[in-house]
């Protein structure tokens, strides 16, 4: 394979970044002086900024070589994680969630739990999202530090210790405002460094034409309709009309419902930015502005996948191909950045896939160090201390997540598979939360118990669905069915995920709805206030004008999404 | 706000877009055969450098009304 060559215009770009994203941790750290100031920003964060960090956050390496590798891999239909999944997701935190979150004070989401339910759940979620949080730090670490290696020829070690000691340094100093006000920047920088290519690659290939004309190359070549790889919906009436195999049912239940609400609703690394935002409305508004970017991202980074294997079909072997003899997905957008941009827009795009990794990285560092320090350190191990004991332990745990970060991705190095295994667990783990917080937050009868068994069950359900079904083609293991009995086949592992997320989901909510009715309340009206929907004054927002409300905003956005749902049918 | 956020960024996009432009003037044009023979470095620069500096401006215009109070204190009153 080609090797890109960086000139000195390009590393020069690359080390301006650097400069301003210590800079700005360097300018912030004065602000430091409380705990509340290093966790949650002093509840001081404008609207637009939290927004964007909340997208920029999510919009880690992973997502961005992820989603141009599904783009390739499955065409249009990756689309869905957004306009079906993202969107009304993102809405329905905004709008329905936010006034809980922040109207508790609650300064995480375990500590929401606590609030709501007990120390147990809060327990529980704390420490598998810290595990959790960690290792997706670390796996990321892996992900770009091979990929540099293999597109540039880095040293893999070099790239870990580089983007670790930044994204530490600037975390140390400016804690939560710093990593917030860098994702802003990335952000900035990811739309600013990729739109180039992507219009470079559109206008070789011809516009829109001309990539559902290569693409139905592609879809024809593998035994599809000729637009299987250009419409969203059109395909979806059977699993085994599509590339991603799966029927609308399973879309919309498993990816549009289970997996996103679960991940946009309860995902304290998104849901943290909101939480630092400067008021109520503020923090209401966060994933509603962040929707509106987000709504355009597969522009960014599901097209480049889409051209790339446009080009990879029709102008023989543009993507090179890995060892299982297919193209290799992940290499969609860093080959294109090599195909098209020259010497200084080159260092332009390195520079943003840079930066997507650091704000992935970094939201999971201080996602990471305010579950350690208020709901692990603080509840179990030593409460009572003073504020700056805990200031003091929030910059330990920061070096600490890192650290642990680091030795995951060299964990990730030694065992092939444990990428595979992490993502598994964590989708266990994620699936039936969403479930928790909806009976929580809008059922005041669900009782502590039932939210810890629930989520229990919802797990174990999830695993045990995992295993006893297989998607088609796969050999039983990691990939499913490693109970030994096969009771299913999936005719993808896209259908088996989904439905994995689907059954975590319905078993935990039907084991928390059953358990609540046997146990009895341990918390009164008067202490769920706030917590819950029936309990707590509504929002009003007619003081405000129409077109401020975030209902507004809201509509727009649901109505804009369905628009570009029905533009790519 | 404790640090004006548009003020870094409106900073690293400009001076990204100044040297992207500069380099599109002086650079080989043959590099320029992969980019379909556009001379993107100039173009883009262009637009980060616009970019930039809707940023700075923004940034400077929230600035500006506070250190000139400042400056003059009540003595005026």
């Amino acid at each position: 394979m080609e090797r890109i060559h960086l000139g000195a215009l390009d590393y020069a770009l690359l080390a301006i970044y650097f400069a301003f994203v210590l800079g700005i941790g360097w300018t912030l750290r004065r602000f430091v002086k409380s705990s509340d100031d290093f966790f949650l920003s002093g509840r001081s964060i404008p609207a637009w900024i939290a927004g964007l960090a909340f997208i920029s956050a999510n919009l880690g390496a992973q997502e961005v070589i992820g989603m141009g590798a599904s783009g390739a891999k499955y065409g249009i239909m990756t689309s869905h994680f957004y306009w079906v999944g993202a969107m009304p997701a993102m809405v329905f935190v905004g709008l329905f969630m936010m006034p809980f979150y922040y109207g508790s004070r609650a300064r995480s989401v375990p500590e929401y739990l606590k609030l709501r339910f007990d120390e147990k759940t809060r327990g529980l979620n704390a420490i598998t999202f810290a595990v959790m949080t960690v290792f997706s730090s670390g796996i990321s670490m892996y992900a770009l530090a091979k990929l540099l290696e293999l597109v540039l020829g880095w040293s893999f070690h070099a790239s870990i210790i580089l983007t670790g000691v930044i994204v530490l340094i600037y975390i140390f100093l400016g804690g939560l405002t710093s990593a917030i006000y860098n994702e802003v920047l990335q952000f900035f920088l990811i739309v600013l460094g990729f739109l180039p290519l992507v219009l470079l690659g559109l206008k070789d290939i011809g516009g829109w034409h001309g990539l559902t004309s290569r693409l139905a190359v592609v879809a024809t070549n593998a035994g599809f309709e000729p637009g299987a790889w250009s419409h969203s919906w059109k395909y979806t009436d059977a699993a085994t009309h599509n590339p991603m195999g799966v029927e609308w049912f399973g879309l919309i239940m498993g990816l549009g419902f289970a997996m996103s609400f679960g991940y946009w609703c309860t995902d304290f690394l998104v849901v943290q930015r909101a939480m630092a935002a400067g008021s109520m409305t503020a923090a209401r508004r966060t994933p509603l502005i962040a929707a509106i970017p987000k709504m355009f991202m597969p522009v960014l980074v599901i097209l480049p996948g889409m051209l790339a294997i446009g080009m990879h079909a029709t102008r023989g072997g543009f993507l090179p191909i890995g060892s299982d003899g297919q193209p290799n997905y992940n290499l969609a957008i860093p080959m294109l950045l090599a195909h098209y941009l020259p010497t200084g827009l080159l260092g332009l795009g390195l520079t943003a896939l840079m930066a997507s990794f650091m704000s992935g990285m970094a939201g999971n560092v201080t996602a990471f160090n305010t579950v350690w320090t208020y709901d692990i350190y603080q509840t179990f191990i030593r409460p009572g201390q003073s504020d700056s004991h805990y200031l003091r332990m929030g910059h330990a745990a920061t070096v600490f997540g890192i650290l642990a970060s680091v030795v995951a991705a060299y964990a990730a190095t030694r065992f092939n598979n444990i990428n595979d295994i992490l993502q598994l667990v964590f989708s266990f783990v994620n699936g039936p939360l969403f479930a928790t917080f909806l009976l929580g937050m809008f059922w005041k009868r669900t009782t502590g118990h039932a939210a810890f068994y629930g989520l229990l069950t919802g797990t174990f359900a999830a695993a045990m669905h995992y295993g006893l079904t297989l998607s088609h083609g796969a050999v039983p293991g990691i990939k499913g069915g490693f109970l030994g009995a096969v009771l299913h086949v999936y005719p993808s592992e896209m259908a088996l995920n989904f439905w994995t997320a689907i059954i975590a989901w319905s078993s935990c909510f039907v084991t928390t709805l059953v358990i609540s009715l046997f146990t009895q309340r341990t918390k009164t009206d008067d202490e769920l206030r706030g917590l819950v929907y029936s309990l707590t004054p509504k929002q009003s927002d007619e003081a405000m004008p129409w077109y401020k409300r975030p209902v507004t905003l809201a509509v727009f956005i649901l109505v804009a999404s369905a628009i570009l749902n029905i533009i790519f049918w | 706000m404790r640090l004006d956020l548009r003020l870094p960024i409106g900073l690293m996009f400009s001076l990204f877009g100044a040297i992207l432009v500069v380099y599109g003037f002086v650079s080989n044009r043959a590099i320029y055969e992969r980019s379909l023979g556009i001379n993107v470095n100039l173009w883009w620069g262009v637009v980060l450098l616009v970019f930039g500096l809707v940023m700075l401006w923004f940034a400077v215009r929230a600035r500006s009304p506070r250190p000139a109070q400042d400056q003059r204190p009540p003595a005026a009153s």
